[in-house]
Parts: C-alpha cells; structure tokens; sequence
C-alpha cells in the first residue's frame, strides 16, 4: 500500500509498504478515506521527537471503511468510522474513569520504559506519533491496522460527509476538552492562546458553553479571522501588549478562565534536550514556554487554567509564585478522545458545531509531502491539509 | 571487611536470609529498618548478597481468585514470560514444574521448581529444586486494590547467578536485567488478563515481538 513515511527531518516520503493484517482479536482493518496533517505532525516532521524510526508511517487523524474484523472486534465490514488518536483499551483503571489518554495496556510492555522514566509513570499509545507512545502505525495510509477496534473506533452515518466527522478524531475533542477543563462559567471571560485548529475549537466550545466573552490571542491575520468569525474578539499579539489588553478587557479583574493552545512541543521528549532547556538559561528554552507564562499572569486570582498545548521536558523561569498565590485550578493532558466522540457527533448532527470551516486543502495522498512543506510554511493560509488517499494524484513531484 | 561489606551483611542479617536461599516473604514486607519505613524490602538501596531480587507490583481489574487460579497453572504463564520458552506442568498438587529458558545461541536451560508456599488466593511461592542449572526463587501475592479497582499483584524473584559455562551464557541474558523482565512480563499479564491480548503495534504476524523472538530461537 501507499503511505506517508519518515526518515528524518524535513523528510518524509510517499511510498509503497506491507499492508497491515489482524494480528490481535480485538483488531480491525480500515481502509482510510480521509486522513488529516495534525499541528503536532510538524514537531515529527521537524525532527525533534525522539523515538523515530525512518519508514514510519504517520498520521492520526484519520477514518475511513472497516475492511476486515478480528474475532473480537464489534465493527463490521463496510461500516464507516473514525478512529480515535489514542488507542485505548476499554479495560484498564483509567479507561474505566474514562481517562482514555493514560490507557495502560496499548503502549507494549518493552516501549513503555522510557516515558515511564519521564514522567514516572507509562504514556499510553498513540497512532503514528513515535516509539515513545507505542510505535503505531499511523493513519496517513490506505490501510491501518487498528487495535481494541471495539472500543476506540465511532460509527458515523452516510450523511455526514468525512469533512464534517473527521476531526472528531483529535482536534474537535482536544477543543471540546480544553474548554471543558476550563470549567466555564456563564459569566465568564476566557482568552485563549493560538489558533490553530485546537485554538479554534476551543473558542467554539468556549462559546457553546456560554463564555460571556472569548478572547483569541495569535499574530496570523488569517487564523484571527476564523477567529473573529466564530464570536472571538481578537488580539494580535505583535501590536498590542497581550497582558494590559486582557487587564482591560476583563474590567480589571484578570480573565476567569485561560487556555493556552500552543505549547512547546518543539522542545522535544528527548533527555538531552531537556538538558538543553535547563542550560539554555535565557533564550529559547525560555521563550518558547511564553504562552504558559503570560496565561498564568493574566488569569484571575482563582482562575482556571487549561493546558491542551503539548509540552515534553521541562522549562525554568517559571512563574511558579504566582501559580501557587493565585489559588489556581489547572487541567491538562492529552484528550480522553473516547469520552467525547459520541456527544460530540450529536452536536455536528444538530448544527450545533461545524468543523468544516477549517479546512483550507484537500490533497491526494501522493502530495502529502506537499502538504507538509506548506502546512509548515504557509501557516496563515494552509489552516488545515486533509489527505484523501482516494483522490487522484494529479502531480507526483509536488 | 570493608564498610560496605559489613553493611550488606547486616542487611542480610535484618532480613533474615539464609544460606541456602533469600526469604522473600521477609523481603515482601518491609526493609531491615521497618520501625521508620513501610516500603517493601526489595525497594531498598542496598544488594541483596549473591541473589539478584527485583520485586514489582501491578493492579489488575480482575478479581483475586481468577489471578490466582490463572497463575497456578504456570503454564499460563509462557505468553507473558519472554525470556521462558515453554513451561511443563510435572505435578499439579505440588506445583512441580520445569521451565525451559531461552539462553543465548539457541540454547536453552532448564530449571525445576516446586511450590514451597500456598495460601488459596493469596499466594504462591516457589523454588528451584536441587540439580536446576540456576537457583532461582519467586513468590507472587494478591492483594484486593482499594473499591474495584481489582488485584494489587506483586511478584518477587531472586536468581543466584550460576558458576558453570553454562550458567553464565543464562546470566547474560536472563540475570542482566531481571528487574526489567519482572516489569514487562507484569505488563504483559496485565495485558492478557484485561484486554484478553497482548499489545503489538506490528503490521503484520512475522514482526510481532513473539514471532520474531521465535524465530531467533
């Protein structure tokens, strides 16, 4: 089969792999229709996650057709799905507190000790997102192989087109949960940082929920738009001092609740990387924590905090003062995908929240590497790349 | 006898161990200086004298007495141990059994063990008989986790590395890191026992950590 694989930084590559077959009961095989580029894509296509293997194959963000069934599994053939970024097993401690993204059982045993080492305890695994979470193959891919397909995999009807489901695969929940672990009040103002497609759909969760007031933060003139568009007032960071603007648009109270959509992924998993942060006293490793850092300034005394920017190592100058004298809440974590599929389909079904607006390419995939170069590049106007392996490819040197 | 020396010995002594093998059930409780520390023994800093004991615990959302009964019968137990190529139940009273053991070039060890302690859905232990071409001992508890969370399961193994030719091809690959095999193999029955398989993020049969592992053998 045809898949987007990589071999280093900057260097991915369409080319022809095994298919994938049943190997565990649980398991089912999809033929993928629609598979998207994620922002975090980027970071592996930047080189800076650790744990990769040139000819893996990327992608989470992806659904399609079950094409064959494990004995255990309950899909069907010729059922159409989308499939959650993180494979979780149904059975454990954490998936039965629907804490889905701390699974214990889907990253294998022998992979689990270098998270373990990290953050004391194993990360859960993911699809195509490094060895680090488990060394899946990930959905950008004609064919996937897809585990415990009887508990991570949604049924979707034939009348929702896959632009409007496909992101209930990562970012629309990632959103929807960054919004919820904000705790919104009625009455409250809440400013968020990046928009990117997570920044976006937090503030249309924001909104769904009943923020009084939704302030986006960013510097892209375009994604402020999109911003702008669903009910956000808008802040361009690089004319305006983002601190003083929220002080005052809050009524001088400092904002109820924020989310910092950006992270500091590109920081890496990587010990030495880490101790790259802890030398670099001032400068980058400082920097890139700055969306954090300004939210925790700009919150409330016994504001909410939410964290769904991705963060790996460690950062220093942090306002650690300030975290504790404020009398914080702070939520974070990867997103419990399976908690908020089905809600979250019935809301695409009534009208209530539209995905659709974000999609600025459609690709086939042989010109995925196009659409990474241009995804990284052209960050304004390439909001969103979906790859349809069924498309045509109209050029392969793309 | 240099400062360490001495401290070792004196860990030994406060455990309890003997001559002939390690007492894990004092090992299991607690360490030496119990008065200041509830942590069980095998986390303690210190060695343990000629055994090499890793100890290590998972929950399991399964009840007790189907852990118990599943790990009575070793022979269970083959998918989950991945340095154990088969395992022979000789006397299912007893709980006489030989393991075959994977050592380097293709070779195998043996080694038989008898259950030496029992107490229904508690605890199994068991050790190696003389003449094995390694002294081992193991003991795994059961232990109910707090509301339903399942089964607290600890197992504890002690390996005394072998003299002979042989016993050292075993030690390089079965002794180098037995805390990091008790770990995976834990993972691995968890595993089982939850989700009725084991993970793999293979594509396909042939590259299965198992498959391959087979194959090299």
């Amino acid at each position: 089969m045809k898949a987007l694989t990589w071999h280093g930084t900057k260097d991915v590559r369409v080319e022809n792999v095994d298919d994938p077959e049943i190997i565990n009961p649980r398991d089912a095989i999809i033929k993928v229709t629609s598979t998207a580029i994620c922002g975090s894509d980027l970071h592996l296509y930047d080189g800076v996650i650790p744990g990769m293997k040139p000819g893996d194959v990327l992608g989470h963000e992806f659904m399609g057709e079950v094409i064959e069934t494990g004995s255990g599994s309950t899909l069907k053939k010729g059922q159409r799905v989308v499939v959650p970024f993180t494979i979780s097993c149904g059975g454990c401690f954490h998936c039965h507190v629907e804490q889905y993204s701390a699974c214990e059982n889907s990253n294998p045993a022998e992979k689990q000790d270098m998270s373990a080492t990290l953050y004391g305890q194993p990360m859960s695994a993911l699809f195509g997102y490094s060895h680090l979470t488990g060394g899946y193959s990930g959905g950008q891919a004609e064919y996937v192989r897809v585990p415990f397909s009887d508990v991570g995999p949604i049924v979707v009807p034939d009348h929702l087109d896959d632009d409007k489901v496909l992101f209930l695969s990562d970012i629309l929940p990632t959103g929807w949960m960054a919004a919820e672990n904000a705790d919104i009040q009625p009455d409250d103002t809440v400013a968020v940082w990046g928009c990117g497609p997570v920044g976006l759909f937090a503030i249309q969760s924001a909104i769904v929920m009943g923020a009084a007031k939704v302030i986006a933060i960013d510097h892209y003139p375009h994604r402020l738009e999109l911003a702008k568009k669903l009910g956000a007032e808008v802040i361009d960071f690089r004319g305006t001092d983002v601190r003083e603007a929220l002080m005052e648009m809050s009524g001088g109270l400092g904002v109820d609740a924020v989310i910092d959509a950006v992270g500091m992924e590109a920081h890496g998993f990587a010990v030495d990387n880490m101790i790259d942060i802890v030398k670099q006293k001032v400068g980058v490793g400082a920097d890139r924590a700055s969306a954090l850092k300004q939210a925790l300034l700009a919150v409330r005394f016994g504001g909410k905090v939410s964290i769904p920017g991705v963060y790996g190592g460690m950062t220093d100058k942090f306002p650690l003062g300030a975290l504790m004298e404020k009398g914080l809440q702070i939520r974070s974590g990867q997103t419990h995908v399976q908690k908020y599929t089905k809600p979250l389909l019935e809301k695409i079904e009534d009208g209530t929240l539209d995905t659709t607006f974000l999609i600025s390419h459609r690709l086939p995939l042989g010109e995925a590497v196009k659409g990474y170069k241009n995804f990284k590049q052209e960050q304004d106007t390439w909001t969103k790349v979906v790859l349809k392996p069924g498309m045509e490819t109209i050029s392969e040197n793309a | 006898m240099s400062n360490r020396t001495t401290q070792a010995a004196g860990v030994l002594v406060g455990l309890g161990l003997t001559a002939g093998g390690v007492a894990l059930a004092s090992l299991a409780r607690r360490h030496a200086n119990a008065s200041r520390d509830s942590a069980p023994g095998y986390t303690a800093r210190s060695g343990h004298g000629e055994f090499d004991v890793s100890g290590r615990t998972v929950t399991i959302r399964k009840p007790r007495t189907e852990l118990f009964d599943f790990w009575r019968d070793f022979t269970n137990l083959v998918p989950v141990m991945e340095n154990v190529e088969s395992i022979e139940m000789l006397d299912k009273t007893s709980g006489r059994a030989a393991w075959t053991i994977k050592a380097p070039l293709g070779r195998t060890v043996r080694v038989e063990t008898t259950i030496v302690s029992e107490e229904a859905n508690e605890l199994i232990a068991w050790r190696s008989v003389e003449g094995s071409e390694i002294e081992a001992e193991g003991r795994v508890m059961f232990k109910d986790a707090p509301g339903d969370r399942g089964t607290r399961v600890t197992l504890i193994v002690a390996y005394k590395p072998p003299a002979g030719a042989a016993g050292k091809a075993v030690a390089k690959l079965f002794l180098r890191e037995p805390e990091v095999q008790t770990r995976h193999d834990l993972k691995r029955l968890k595993m089982l026992m939850e989700t009725g398989e084991i993970a793999t993020s293979a594509m396909r049969k042939e590259n299965t950590r198992a498959a391959k592992q087979e194959n090299a053998a």
